[in-house]
């Protein structure tokens, strides 16, 4: 190894670099967001002394530094202040409040106070939907966010008192489970599902998956138990063997997905406070039916706070046997898993990215095939699942698939958590067996004249009140749980609007139609906002939500435009009530392009104006 | 012959550096054989100062002033067919290299800096039309009908595309005639 | 017997690994492209290559083709699609053709020639890029960079170096330039280097070489590239 040009940084990286991997460039973003506390950014020095810890070169490291939004290459104030920018925290006054705190710290968004002291800025949905609005603060969450705790805040700001010594009220993240099932009313007894599985045996659990139906709660619904033998194919047809029963392989990996990044999301973050067990357990029967001997929990970044708690429960899984070498007394089967925190990256949601991210690189879907399960984490094969669709996997192996398979629909077993938010009076978490209807679940979580709710957020479905009676089910309304209620006095074109910048900002840029598109998209609808929208701009928009559909590289850009095309389609009138009649409008404000010349030769006469 | 209407064809440059135009007058001897069919009103080559109504109104250059504006909105309000003419029409082109420089510093190193100006003042007569942040191609401040790349296009391209016009056709290139150079 | 796809119609064979891109470049069929080059791995993020298998949208550099595949590829609506998608790479940079020495060698340009690209319709970006003059052999215009990777393949794959990067993200994504500067003269880069000659457009020029062939007698100004890459010449190289 070179000798470090930076002796004192060398002396501040080499704890962070020994408490993750010790080199190891897998942990190169695990190490980034420690030296981005440290610093409060990633000082280019650092990224040298990186570089030859790591072996990797500047670039890589510059690389993944610039890709993930709470690292930042430029010094962010002491206090960093990330207001969460998810429509129903706008709903809930986020952008009065910010501005609000913005005004008492005199400070710009977007910008670093002069004395470095505090910077504030929005940040894509940190999950606290149902007790927002809501920011981070440092990367920590506040949430019930109003001028009264932001005044308190700006005065600990102020005051320069650590964020650890902050009142814990400021914190209080609730569960707010509003109505349990089968997963989250029921006693789950730790060890259960284990126990019944090597009572069963791997491949006989495997069946009970199968017999259960069950389907991944992440979005897409591929069937669970599909996957699993897939990786089983790719195994064997390497190995030459069957895998089941036998001892954990150094070589191959399963993952729990917790990265929760779609909007209206907090389904897995209630499921990781209070049911980590659970979810644990169905990671650790998925490893013994694909013979894994590692996992990993890719937690995303907004979540830090649950980092301790759930290194807790590992370490006390680890300490009754449920976790570690031989579990339970099994000879042979080792299991453990480790937690890789994000580090505020949509994308890295998508099971390749996040396979890329947990090699500590940027986070960009690879090209598929070859996909996860024949070759996922360093090349090998890899199962990604949802928080949820793990705790269902222990559930099944505790009580059976058929047990799992009488609830539900024919092709949507068993049970959907929600995270309901938006206009209605009791926002949280609700567990229906598939098949429920939107009108039911409205009258459930109080939403009084509702006009329209965001399913699965902006990546799914807009469903109008005319589509009410439609189902919870991969048959019908799919979802990953979001379900963000909109009532009728509110302008849907807000919503499009608000989706719009959060796919342009979330776009990781690899593929050409949605680096461009999400951003084409997001102007035409800000120039619509703004007042200048003509029916030509719709077409646009139209045709630029094709371009996003048919050509991008990966799901996000597949539906960048749901929103806006969706929107377009249900509620047309939200967008007519904003166009000017004329058939055409510029492309930017004449006369905004002319402030800079006006200031320039002090001129306000009228040849110096453009209408 | 007489009785047959001539199109009636309104050219300008706004952001350009009249290469376009000279291109125009580049189709040689086919001059003749145009204004059989067309007669030219607004133009460079004309002197007429505006517009007034239009089948075919041709512009060359990019919008970088608050003049240019008014006279492109007047082509498009005489103007039947739009026609953007050239690299600077269509993406701005070569003023528009002056897109990631500050305005701030373009006009202080014009003014002030620049030698024999040293201490200068920067002018504020209204008659001077005022330049905007950026330079634009005109298909974002108008709604245009058709472009004709090149920089400047080639007479050839330019008789093509013109000939096309006249007759109806829909405007196409041949391979070599289509260029952005 | 030999496994076959076929594209428009066309049966061509094919062995097993290859995509359907490198069939087609062994048949002499031209499948419009621009972050592809048969020297490196594929990539697959300009989406230029994308053509229908059964219906599906996919990208022909990256698609394995297997048996009895019916690729659609020279079709009005893809060929619309592709051009939506050289108009963005237009507008996201800052290109200047007048201005720029590429001019007639370009990839970019000669794709949309090819599709008959007359503006590029969408409003511009007008990015503020930077521009690094600081090698002495080599200068890297990033108002030209495209994003494809093909510098940071050959510097990483072929080089050894691992010069070049990516950096930032969505829009704001950028090449970033191995040294503690940033800067390419600051780096082992050198003008011998694969990467020199990979930049299917003018964003890596190399120096003291400007304008040897006049505008005008340029590769594309008189073929199109659809026939100078079936032409023999594999893609990428033309120097
Ligand atoms: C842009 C994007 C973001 C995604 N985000 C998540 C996520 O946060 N959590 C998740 O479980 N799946 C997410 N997915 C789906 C995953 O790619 C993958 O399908 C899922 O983790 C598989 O688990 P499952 O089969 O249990 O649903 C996302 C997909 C895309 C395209
Ligand atoms: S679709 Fe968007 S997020 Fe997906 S690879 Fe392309 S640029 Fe990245
Ligand atoms: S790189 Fe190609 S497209 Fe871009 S300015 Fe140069 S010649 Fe034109
Ligand atoms: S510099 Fe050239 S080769 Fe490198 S990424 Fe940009 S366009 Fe591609
Ligand atoms: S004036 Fe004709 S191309 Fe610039
Ligand atoms: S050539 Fe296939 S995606 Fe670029």
């Amino acid at each position: 190894m070179e000798p470090c040009e930076y002796p004192h940084i060398e002396d501040q990286l080499a704890p962070i670099v020994g408490r993750h991997g010790g080199g190891d460039a897998t942990h190169l973003l695990q190490i980034l967001r420690d030296v981005q506390d440290h610093f409060h950014f990633i000082p280019p020095e650092a990224i040298g002394c990186l570089a030859s810890h790591l072996n990797l070169s500047r670039a890589q490291i510059e690389g993944v530094a610039g890709f993930y939004s709470f690292l930042s290459l430029s010094p962010q104030g002491e206090y960093r202040v990330l207001f969460s920018d998810n429509i129903t925290d706008n709903m809930l006054g986020k952008p009065e409040l910010m501005q609000y705190f913005c005004n008492k710290l005199w400070v710009e968004p977007g910008k670093v106070s002069e004395d470095n002291l505090v910077s504030v800025d929005s940040t894509s949905c940190t999950g606290m939907c149902d007790q927002g609005p809501a920011a981070l603060v440092n990367g920590w969450p506040l949430t019930n966010l109003d001028q009264n705790r932001l005044d308190l805040i700006s005065e600990l700001i102020r005051i320069k008192k650590p964020v650890a010594e902050w009142p814990e009220m400021l914190f209080e993240v609730r569960d707010n489970v509003q109505r349990p099932g089968m997963l989250l009313g029921e006693a789950f007894e730790h060890g259960a599902g284990i126990r019944a599985m090597l009572a069963r045996g791997a491949e006989a659990t495997l069946k009970e998956v199968d017999v259960a139906n069950l389907r991944g709660r992440g979005g897409a619904g591929f069937k669970t138990a599909s996957k699993w033998t897939f990786c089983h194919a790719a195994i064997a047809e390497e190995e030459g063997s069957m895998i089941c029963d036998v001892g954990g392989n150094p070589e191959r990996f399963i993952v729990c997905n917790a990265d929760e990044g779609e909007p209206g999301t907090f389904k897995d973050r209630v499921l990781l406070s209070s049911y980590a067990d659970m979810v644990f357990e169905g990671m650790t029967v998925g490893a013994r039916v694909i013979g894994a001997r590692k996992g990993f929990l890719y937690l995303r970044g907004e979540y830090r706070y649950l980092l301790k708690p759930l290194e807790a429960v590992l370490s006390r899984r680890r300490a009754n046997g449920l976790l570690g070498e031989n579990i339970l007394g099994e000879t042979g089967f080792s299991f453990d898993i480790e937690i890789h925190l994000g580090a505020g990256a949509y994308i890295c949601g998508e099971e390749s990215a996040l396979i890329e991210s947990l090699e500590g690189k940027r986070g960009r879907p690879r090209n598929r095939p070859p996909f996860p399960v024949t070759r996922g984490y360093l090349g090998r094969p890899t199962v990604v699942d949802n928080v949820e669709t793990f705790a269902c996997a222990a559930r099944i192996a505790e009580k059976g698939g058929a047990w799992f398979a009488a609830m539900g629909t024919a092709q949507s077993t068993g049970t959907k958590i929600l995270s309901i938010s938006g206009d209605c009076a009791r926002p949280g978490i609700y567990e229906y067996p598939f098949g429920v209807t939107v009108e039911e679940i409205l009258r459930d979580c109080g939403a009084e004249d509702a006009h329209a709710v965001q399913v699965s957020g902006p990546s799914g479905t807009l469903v109008s009140w005319q589509e009410f009676g439609r189902r919870i089910a991969f048959e019908d309304l799919p979802t990953a749980g979001a379900f963000m209620v909109f009532h009728r006095q509110r302008e849907m074109f807000a919503a499009a609007h608000n989706f719009t910048h959060f796919f342009a900002h979330e776009s990781c840029g690899f593929c050409t139609p949605c680096r461009v598109g999400t951003q084409l998209q997001k102007r035409i609808m800000d120039k619509i906002a703004n007042g200048h929208g003509t029916p030509a701009d719709l077409e646009e928009l139209k045709h630029v939500g094709h371009i996003l559909g048919t050509m991008s590289h990966c799901g996000l850009g597949h539906t960048a435009a749901n929103p806006v095309l969706d929107t377009l389609k249900k509620f047309p009138g939200t967008f007519e009530r904003k166009l000017k009649a004329l058939s055409f409008e510029p492309a930017f404000d004449l006369d905004g392009a002319l402030q800079t010349a006006r200031d320039i030769t002090g001129r306000d006469d009228d040849w110096a104006h453009l209408s | 012959m007489s009785e047959v209407k001539k199109v009636r064809i309104a050219t300008c440059s706004l952001a350009g550096c009249f290469g376009c135009h000279m291109s125009l007058l580049d189709i040689d001897e086919r001059l003749f054989d145009l204004l059989e069919v067309v007669e030219f009103n607004r133009t460079p080559l004309t002197d007429i100062k505006h517009c007034s109504p239009c089948d075919v109104g041709i512009i060359e250059g990019g919008v970088c002033n608050a003049e240019n504006v008014h006279v492109l909105k007047e082509f498009r309000k005489n103007c039947k067919v739009l026609v953007a003419m050239g690299a600077c029409a269509i993406t701005g082109g070569l003023p528009a290299m002056r897109n990631n420089i500050d305005l701030w510093d373009c006009f202080q190193e014009v003014y002030r800096y620049e030698g024999g100006l040293e201490g200068g003042q920067i002018p504020n007569d209204p008659e001077l039309p005022l330049p905007f942040d950026k330079v634009h191609p005109i298909y974002e401040v108008v709604k245009v009908d058709y472009f004709l790349p090149g920089c400047p296009p080639s007479g050839d391209a330019i008789w093509k595309f013109l000939t096309d016009l006249l007759a109806g056709r829909e405007p196409k290139l041949d391979y070599e005639q289509l260029h952005y150079d | 017997m030999s496994k076959t796809i076929t594209i428009d119609g066309t049966k061509i064979s094919f062995t097993e690994g290859q995509t359907i891109m490198d069939a087609a470049l062994a048949a002499k069929v031209y499948i419009p492209h621009l972050c592809h080059n048969p020297e490196f791995k594929p990539h697959g993020s300009c989406k230029l290559c994308t053509v229908n298998v059964n219906g599906r949208a996919v990208s022909a550099c990256t698609m394995p083709a297997s048996d009895g595949m019916e690729v659609e590829n020279k079709t009005e609506t893809l060929d619309n699609e592709r051009r939506a998608i050289v108009q963005m790479l237009f507008v996201e940079g800052n290109h200047l053709c007048p201005t720029c020495e590429k001019s007639g060698n370009c990839q970019l340009q000669a794709v949309a020639y090819c599709l008959g690209m007359m503006t590029p319709h969408y409003n511009h970006f007008y990015p503020p890029r930077e521009i690094d003059a600081s090698h002495p052999d080599v200068f890297l215009d990033r108002n030209r960079c495209i994003l494809c990777e093909l510098c940071v393949r050959a510097s990483r794959d072929v080089d050894g170096k691992n010069v070049f990067g990516l950096s930032g993200r969505g829009i704001g994504s950028r090449l970033v330039v191995n040294s503690a500067s940033g800067r390419l003269g600051d780096s082992t880069f050198a003008v011998t280097d694969r990467a020199a000659k990979v930049c299917p457009t003018g964003a890596i020029l190399i120096k003291r070489q400007g304008f040897s062939v006049p505008i005008g007698s340029r590769i594309y100004d008189h073929k199109p590239i659809c026939q100078v890459e079936t032409e023999g010449k594999s893609g990428g190289e033309h120097e």
